[in-house]
């Protein structure tokens, strides 16, 4: 049993060095030639271009959810014109910057992860080696700076689209004027709220793309094994985006601030 | 990235014919517990072909995944081509590799390139103006007999048929060196004499130097026993003679160890248990 514990455990420290490792090398590989600008662009509008309906979606819905919710709440307090002043601080602060990164880990990290699979199960990632490619500065820097560059973008549009269905509530619905909503909007934001809604995603990004490759690297067992690092993908990088964003909160907090 | 292999002309004169060019001298590799090669030992003559045999699991890809750079030995020297390439990085190793084709099990081509940008990767990879890698990808799908296939994706082709554009790939930038891992493996007879007759063309109107993975035996004899000939504009594959058959030697390999090594004769004539059990 305790055999068992000791593998587990080592397997384990392995795994977070081999991280560790791979993320040094993105750096070292994102300073130094070769650069393959092509893939860099294709995997731009792969990700960036391809989350665009999951992410606005996500923002609509869920910005129509939290006024219906908070307009009822606000109501018992006769503050119900504050609803705009309620969607757009959460969103920009936290859920959009969550929610984005937890849609980009389920499309994103686990295509990454499917993607890298598949090549290092047909040997073709050791093709690439075999040809002279380094496959870290081929496959896994374009995708890791697509995300990390992207998902502040899909970030902005995911919270523009929630502050716009929170308006078409608020006016339909909880009948607040549309001036007093936007008022309340603007009002209720800080220059601070901004900083952390575009540095929060630039970071949850990085640990979806580097997650996405290591996982999708390390793959091996055939066709069961791609499935595997899909799933491992997904549910490692959802985990670590919102634990990441717990421990990045009260740091951007105090800088930011 | 633009790797170029310049050697001085002393080396380059000790890597002529006749000269080694892989070379194994007690090279052993275990994963954890388990011991894959154990000493192994041998020496590729330029121009020549070693064949290696063995049950699935005996350490003969592991070979070839160890000359090309792909793994560390745990002990042990490996040249190829007058380069040790056993503690170098993988930087380093990119050198070696412009002279090395590896042809792999399943083929390995880039599933989202098509047939031509798979052949021609390398050298676009290496900055080659884009018509004179159209003239070269066109040349060497030409020798293998693809040519119209230059713009099919990979998913569209047989099994024989990716494996040929695996070995158009692995030729396309002139390597000295291919390294073939189960060519043949899962193919149709054939389809399988097809691409025992591309490592023997390679190797005979070519001189590449080979080294085969296999265990169809069918598929290592024909390699060894036969040899490529140009006879005006055809090419025909014939027995080879006693000469040409003595430059192709097996190994077979068993439990990590070198279990037999010699020419097709010797093998045939082998009395040992293990070996005539395989050979049956």
């Amino acid at each position: 049993m305790l055999s068992q514990a000791e593998r587990w455990i080592k397997a384990a420290i392995l795994e977070v060095q081999e991280f560790v490792q791979l993320v040094g090398a993105v750096f070292r590989a994102m300073v130094s030639p070769p650069y393959y600008r092509r893939d860099v662009i294709l995997q731009f509008e792969a990700i960036g271009i391809g989350s665009l309906m999951v992410v606005s979606l996500t923002g609509f819905f869920t910005g129509a959810a939290l006024a219906l919710q908070t307009g009822q709440t606000l109501d018992r307090f006769g503050a119900r014109t504050l609803v705009g002043q309620l969607v757009s601080a959460s969103m920009i602060r936290e859920l959009g910057p969550v929610l984005t990164a937890l849609m980009l880990a389920g499309r994103v990290g686990s295509g990454i992860a499917a993607e890298l699979g598949s090549m290092a199960v047909t040997d073709q990632i050791n093709a690439l080696r075999a040809l002279g490619t380094d496959p870290l500065r081929k496959l896994v820097v374009p995708r890791v700076l697509a995300v990390t560059l992207m998902a502040p973008v899909l970030t902005v549009i995911a919270d523009t689209f929630a502050i716009v269905a929170g308006w078409l509530i608020s006016v339909t619905n909880l009948g607040v004027g549309s001036s007093t909503y936007w008022t309340a909007v603007l009002e209720g934001l800080y220059l601070g709220d901004a900083w952390q809604g575009i540095i929060k995603p630039f970071v949850l990004g990085f640990v979806i793309g580097t997650i996405g490759c290591h996982v999708g690297l390390r793959t091996s067992g055939g066709t069961q094994g791609v499935g595997r690092s899909t799933t491992n993908a997904v549910v490692v990088a959802s985990v670590l985006v919102i634990a990441v964003d717990f421990f990045l909160t009260p740091l951007l907090m105090r800088v930011v601030y | 990235m633009t790797v170029t292999a310049e050697r001085s002309p002393a080396l380059e004169e000790a890597l002529g014919p006749g000269s080694p060019i892989v070379v194994f001298d007690r090279v052993s590799l275990a994963f954890d517990d388990k011991v894959v090669l154990r000493e192994i030992s041998f020496t590729l003559i330029k121009g020549q072909t070693k064949i290696f045999l063995g049950a699935s699991g005996s350490g003969k890809s592991t070979i070839l995944k160890l000359i090309i750079g792909l793994l560390k030995p745990d002990s042990g020297v490996i040249w190829v081509n007058g380069e040790r390439v056993d503690d170098k990085g993988e930087a380093d190793l990119m050198k070696v590799r412009t002279d090395l084709g590896m042809v792999f099990q399943e083929g390995a081509l880039f599933d989202s390139l098509t047939v031509a940008e798979n052949v021609g990767y390398k050298l676009l990879e290496e900055g080659m103006p884009d018509a004179q890698v159209w003239d070269r990808v066109g040349e060497v799908l030409g020798f293998i007999g693809l040519g119209e296939y230059a713009d099919r994706m990979p998913s569209e082709l047989s099994g024989g048929q990716r494996r040929r554009v695996a070995i158009a790939r692995a030729m396309a930038y002139k390597p000295r060196i291919l390294l073939y891992d189960e060519a043949t493996t899962g193919l149709d007879p054939m389809m399988a004499d097809t691409v025992d007759n591309e490592i023997i063309k390679l190797r005979d109107l070519e001189e590449i130097s080979s080294i085969v993975v296999t265990h169809q035996l069918r598929d290592a004899f024909r390699v060894a026993t036969h040899e490529a000939r140009r006879d005006g504009t055809d090419i025909r594959i014939v027995t080879a003679g006693a000469e040409k058959a003595e430059e192709a030697e097996f190994i077979m390999l068993k439990d990590g160890v070198i279990h037999f090594e010699g020419h097709a004769t010797d093998l045939r004539q082998s009395r040992d248990p293990y070996l005539r059990s395989f050979l049956s």
